[in-house]
């Protein structure tokens, strides 16, 4: 084995031909050789183009990474491949949906808790809350433990979309 | 995704059955030769087929032996192999050799049939998710839905197939999609949006290279698959930069041919099975320079060990191949004749001359690691040596316009060791994958493109049973294909593995109950030939060489030969076992870690 090398986690953006099988291209080729995806969002971004946005998060040493990258390259639908962690100055973030079902004072902290994170509040009942959050992975990491002693019943995220700070385009 | 010129104006052209346009397509991509199996899926293509003669279609007996056929034909041509199978059990027997043709960088389209896009997801008759399952064992595929985007798919599919690192592409063709008409596009029309891999390397990399190059005291070229891939001209230049330069160069398993073997520079293929001259020089260098070769475990071998104190240089068309198992300190992305026709500009426009001083010290220590000669065995009046055999068709045929295939296993090891190419092209083997079976077909592929050549398939007893029906393929086109059977009663290179590692328990590794391979190749049509004693090998060559008909020649062999040298798994090159016994064999057992390595 090559001398270990330290795991890093890195955000890659994608931009690929929305067409059939890319998505299952892109997710065998992390299963097939052993790559780890913490995250991964898709949507089609550009209509006319055809053209959608993957977004992944991976973890691995630097030699991994570059393989990932270039693995991704080498695939026939991708356009572009970016490593948004080393690419420079650029923003992430991810939205997740809380529910929690409380009464009385943890209903209540829950509620001044979700004003200090700036959640809103989407849905409500007597007995429950859906909480809305938008921020980087470890805000919402956060505000997910918080809510966890105070009746968090059920958690549905999006994962993590990026994009470069600055006037440059992808 | 593509741009189709006029896609909007069909009906200014003619509209052709979906079955037509495939014809059509490949005509016009220059394909002659298609090698395939018939079946429901695929009838309206076969019935198109049956209407036209600019097409040749060679049936094989089984879908695999296409795939293989498909790659010899390749192989030796640079041209694509072209495979049409019908759908199910057509697509699923195609997967081993696409996954073999993927492995070994080879240019192959398949077509394979599917049922009609309304059933598809139905488990319908012969259905199978054939992009799913070939997801992985191609470069590309398609799922074409619509007869509007077929003509625009197949180009493309030539595109992706023969670009870059060349590699399998299938398309798959619902049945209504092959009756349904549309509108035909040439070659010209179809540009391809994302995929256009870099071909001419970057200046700077080249100057770093040359710089690494004019210094080195003990360099050593390792060339691969790659160069055969980039074409002729790669090779050509590749041996031009040898011969200038005066370094010493290794080939890998798929490399062979791409620089003369009689050159005195090079100095054998490297890797498990290759030269000790190969392994040590690559072990001491100090700038290794790789050109289209991908540092694979069996060149390798403990990668903590290998090459520890060189500087390395990676030249590939891929760029997920550099620095995938070694880090390396000038990677450069590009094809292997373009990025050599750089090197060689920017050598003479710095009139570089090598360390001729440190070089010969160099070559004095390679000449002495030469002098070991590591393949030399004794031949007694008995029992043949397989490598004997070897070295007597290589001396008999050389003269010939030869091209060898082989099997899997320890004659394959002992035919790349002892067989010399002079040129590329000429050596088709399953590299990456060490597909049992790929051999004979791939012969057969072979024999169609050089139709006056010799072409052997330098085999195994085991593995030729494996495709033996092909025999059936090459006696009804009338192809003078060669098997030279290696007839040890072992599948020899699992027989080794037990001995090394499991204690000599032979589990399953003894062929019991073997064919009398004279009757079977009779049986089929063939000659069959036998040769048991050294002093009737040469006789028995001379009679398959000139019979100018599809023959098969059961050689038996010494049962017990091994194969050496052998880097044991999980060992470093310098850790070489030269021979069965004595001095040379291993002073420590395998380690551990070498154990679980295949
Ligand atoms: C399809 C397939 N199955 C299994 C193997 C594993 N294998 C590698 S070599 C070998 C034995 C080959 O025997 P034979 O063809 O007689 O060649 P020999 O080693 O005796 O020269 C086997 C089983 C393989 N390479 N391919
Ligand atoms: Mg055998």
């Amino acid at each position: 084995m090559p001398p270990q090398q330290p795991i890093e986690r890195h955000t890659i953006s994608v931009i690929a031909d929305n067409e059939p099988g890319v998505l299952a291209r892109i997710v065998g080729l992390f299963s097939g050789r052993g790559y780890n995806i913490e995250s991964l969002t898709v949507a089609e971004t550009d209509a006319s183009e055809h053209l959608s946005r993957f977004t992944i998060v991976t973890s691995g040493t630097p030699m991994v990474i570059e393989q990932i990258k270039s693995q991704l390259d080498r695939l026939v639908p991708v356009h572009r491949v970016r490593d948004m962690t080393l690419g420079g100055p650029h923003v992430e973030r991810e939205l997740a949906l809380l529910k929690v079902v409380a009464t009385g004072e943890k209903r209540v902290e829950s509620l001044r808790l979700a004003d200090v994170f700036r959640a809103k509040v989407i849905d409500s009942t007597i007995q429950s809350f859906v909480f809305e959050i938008t921020g980087a992975t470890d805000k919402v990491n956060a505000f997910i433990d918080i809510l966890r002693p105070l009746g968090l019943v059920e958690v549905s995220r999006t994962g993590v979309a990026a994009i470069a700070r600055g006037t440059e385009a992808m | 995704m593509s741009s189709v010129a006029d896609a909007t104006s069909p009906d200014l052209r003619a509209e052709l059955t979906g079955s037509e346009i495939v014809l059509k397509a490949l005509v016009d991509q220059g394909v002659e030769l298609i090698f395939g199996y018939p079946g429901g899926a695929v009838l309206p293509i076969y019935d198109a087929l049956f209407q036209q003669n600019a097409l040749r279609h060679i049936l094989v007996r089984q879908e695999g032996g296409a795939v293989h056929a498909a790659e010899g034909y390749a192989r030796s041509t640079g041209k694509v192999g072209v495979v049409l199978v019908t759908s199910g059990p057509g697509a699923t027997n195609a997967v081993t050799g696409l996954t073999d043709a993927l492995m070994d960088s080879i240019p192959v389209i398949c077509l394979t049939g599917q049922v009609p896009t309304h059933l598809i997801g139905n488990d319908a008759f012969q259905e199978a998710d054939t992009t799913g399952i070939t997801r992985p064992c191609t470069k590309h595929n398609y799922l074409v839905k619509d007869v509007r985007q077929l003509a625009r798919v197949m180009h493309e599919a030539f595109h992706v197939a023969t670009s870059g690192r060349p590699g399998p592409v299938v398309i798959d063709l619902p049945k209504d999609v092959l009756f349904a008409k549309g509108p035909y596009v040439g070659p010209e029309a179809v540009k391809h949006r994302s995929y256009n891999p870099r071909r001419v390397p970057e200046q700077a990399r080249i100057a770093e290279a040359v710089d690494l190059l004019m210094k080195a005291k003990r360099p050593i070229v390792y060339g691969g698959g790659g160069i055969i891939n980039s074409g002729p001209d790669a090779s050509r230049l590749v041996t031009e930069f040898v011969r200038r330069s005066g370094f010493p160069c290794t080939l890998t398993l798929m490399g062979l041919g791409a620089v003369p073997a009689a050159d005195p520079h090079f100095l054998g293929m490297l890797g498990m099975h290759g030269s000790y001259e190969a392994n040590m020089a690559m072990h001491d260098c100090d700038v290794m320079f790789a050109v289209g070769s991908r540092f694979d475990d069996r060149v390798t071998g403990r990668l903590n060990a290998f090459s520890p104190n060189s500087r390395k240089i990676h030249v590939d068309i891929d760029p997920s191949s550099i620095n995938k198992n070694v880090r390396v300190e000038v990677p450069i992305v590009g094809d292997v004749a373009e990025t050599m026709k750089a090197i060689l500009a920017e050598w003479d426009r710095r009139r570089a001359e090598p360390d001729r001083k440190s070089l010969a010290t160099w070559w004095g220590q390679i000449e002495s690691w030469r002098a070991r000669k590591c393949f030399a065995i004794a031949q007694g009046a008995d029992v043949i040596k397989p490598q004997y055999a070897v070295q007597r068709l290589y001396e008999l045929t050389k003269d010939r316009e030869t091209f060898i295939t082989t099997e899997v296993g320890q004659h394959q090891m002992w035919a790349a060791q002892l067989y010399r190419f002079e040129r590329p092209n000429r050596w088709m083997t399953s590299g990456g994958l060490g597909t049992m079976g790929y051999g004979l077909p791939a012969a057969m592929g072979v024999q169609l493109a050089h139709p006056d050549a010799l072409v052997v398939d330098v085999a195994g007893e085991a593995s030729t049973l494996m495709n033996i029906q092909e025999l059936s393929t090459i006696v009804q086109y009338r192809l003078p294909v060669k098997v030279f059977i290696l007839n040890n009663r072992y599948m020899g290179m699992v027989r080794q593995w037990q001995e090394l590692l499991h204690g000599n328990r032979y589990s399953e590794s003894y062929m019991d109950a073997l064919p009398d391979f004279v009757k079977l190749a009779e049986a089929f049509g063939c000659v069959g030939l036998r040769c048991a004693r050294p002093g009737d090998l040469d006789g028995v060559i001379r009679e398959m060489m000139a019979n100018g008909r599809p023959t098969v020649v059961d050689v038996a062999v010494d049962e017990k030969e091994n194969c050496f040298p052998m880097i044991p798994s999980g060992a470093a090159h310098n850790e070489m076992i030269l021979g069965p016994s004595g001095k040379d064999s291993p002073g420590r057992p395998v380690s551990e870690e070498g154990m679980v390595l295949v």
